[in-house]
């Protein structure tokens, strides 16, 4: 049954305030060059169908507790991607006036057990996401 | 028949149609990355994401009534399931006894979207809500169509309900008015699939998945399995129907999965080389254009089974 989720992981794309350009370069994804359907993953139009939350900005005060609504919507088990240096850990706007507590926090918060890859860069390379994506079948599989 | 034989036969079409339907999604998949220049999911991808949806978490919405919402794709999935096993045994085997005539065929496959939005309805959901009137809205514009297009191939074979039996040497696909009717049939089955141009009711970006936005786990499986059967009907209904159906010698045989691709391959093109239309267009376009189309066709076929013009 892991085989079956590792290969067939479908992607729903959360921004909790990004500046768009992480957003740009997840839809790169879906191009030609990259095609991630290679590997059963598709963008899906509801965390209900999701397997992976593809998380993307600095969680701001607003959209924390939709993020964390929307984690609780995802039918388990599920992986959370934090891509970019924002999700990752707030980026340049650490210490800003309007941040939340930040995407790994906010989640751990609901579940404490969940699996979280990072993947770092401002924004990062669709081959970064494509890695990370890859770490997380493989922390799959150890399910 | 006795009631053995016809439990048997049912299940053995219900899965023989999962199988054929299940590969002509991954089909329909690898057709689209093609179009798009793309490498495409391996073959064994609607495989692995069907095991996949039964083995995970199964939310029910705290608005949903529950037994309408998880019991409404398992009733679509058995009629389309019933509709296959009767068309399968209508074109394997035309001369048995009773095997349900178009209207019930008609019938049962009106029920997978009737069930579509009763569990879009159940679940309690404004999008799945806005999805299902969209649906319904669909359903009213293209059923007329569907249904006049068959009549064409009713009307070929002699007013016969079960055109399948005594249409041994008439092909209605031959003539003007089954040629009309063919185009008729094949956009109301795009439609009826729920493809693009016509799949405003679950429009993905907009109101995120429509009808379908509630399910996960075992209920979104159901409704994934139900959808490739229902690929896999629809071109076998229009065969059957309008294009001479099953001829059990080899190079018949080769046609018919010809036939058969060659619509799966067409409904893949349409709907990647359209955009969506918004429903009321849908509607325009069906009753302003196609149906009035079907009903041409209609007459032209009653024109020439009155004169016996075969290529009316
Ligand atoms: S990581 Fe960089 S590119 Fe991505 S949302 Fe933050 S600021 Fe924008």
């Amino acid at each position: 049954m892991n085989w079956a989720l590792r290969k067939s992981l479908w992607v729903y794309h959360v921004n909790t305030g990004a500046c768009n350009n992480c957003d740009i370069e997840v839809l790169e994804l879906l191009t030609p060059k990259y095609d991630i359907e290679r590997f059963g993953m598709i963008l899906v139009g509801t965390p209900r169908h999701a397997d992976v939350l593809a998380v993307t900005g600095a969680c701001t005060r607003q959209a924390q507790p939709k993020l964390q609504e929307v984690y609780r919507q995802t039918p388990k088990p599920c992986v959370v991607m934090a891509i970019g240096s924002c999700a990752g850990a707030q980026g340049i706007f650490t210490e800003a006036y309007h941040m939340g507590a930040g995407v790994d926090t906010a989640i751990r918060a609901v579940d404490p057990n969940a699996i979280i890859a990072y993947v770092p860069g401002c924004p990062p390379k669709p081959e970064a996401m494509i890695a990370a994506a890859v770490k997380a079948m493989e922390l799959i599989k150890t399910l | 028949m006795g009631v053995f034989t016809i439990i048997a036969t049912y299940i053995a079409a219900a899965i023989g149609t999962l199988v054929i339907g299940l590969a002509f999604k991954w089909f329909d998949r690898k057709v689209t990355a093609m179009v798009q220049w793309r490498k495409g999911p391996p073959w064994y991808q609607p495989v692995a994401d069907v095991l996949k949806l039964l083995y995970k978490e199964t939310l029910l919405p705290s608005t949903a009534r529950r037994t309408g919402f998880l019991f409404a794709p398992a009733v679509g999935l058995a009629a389309t399931a019933l509709a296959a096993a009767i068309l399968w045994s209508a074109l394997l085997r035309p001369e048995s006894g009773f095997v349900g005539d178009i209207i019930v065929i008609v019938y049962l496959l009106m029920l997978p979207p009737i069930m579509t939005i009763f569990g879009a309805i159940a679940s309690g959901s404004p999008h799945a809500a806005v999805g299902a009137s969209r649906e319904m809205k669909l359903i009213l514009s293209y059923e007329l169509p569907l249904i006049l297009a068959l009549l064409v191939g009713v009307i070929h074979s002699g007013w016969s309900l079960q055109p399948w039996r005594s249409a041994a040497g008439v092909t209605p696909l031959y003539s003007i008015s089954g040629v009309i009717a063919m185009l008729v049939a094949i956009v109301a089955m795009q439609a009826k699939l729920g493809q693009v141009p016509f799949d405003a009711a679950e429009a993905e970006c907009e109101i995120m998945s429509g009808v379908y936005v509630e399910y996960s786990g075992t209920p979104l499986a159901i409704i994934y399995l139900g959808r490739a059967m229902l690929l896999a009907v629809m071109p076998l209904l229009l065969i059957t129907v309008l294009w001479g159906g099953l001829v059990a010698t080899p190079l018949g045989i080769a046609a018919f999965i010809g036939k058969y691709v060659l619509l799966v391959v067409l409904v893949t093109l349409i709907r990647n080389t359209n955009p969506r239309l918004r429903i009321d267009q849908a509607m325009k376009f069906f009753w302003m254009g196609v149906a009035p189309l079907g009903i041409a066709a209609v007459v032209l076929a009653v024109l020439g089974a009155n004169w016996a013009i075969k290529w009316l």
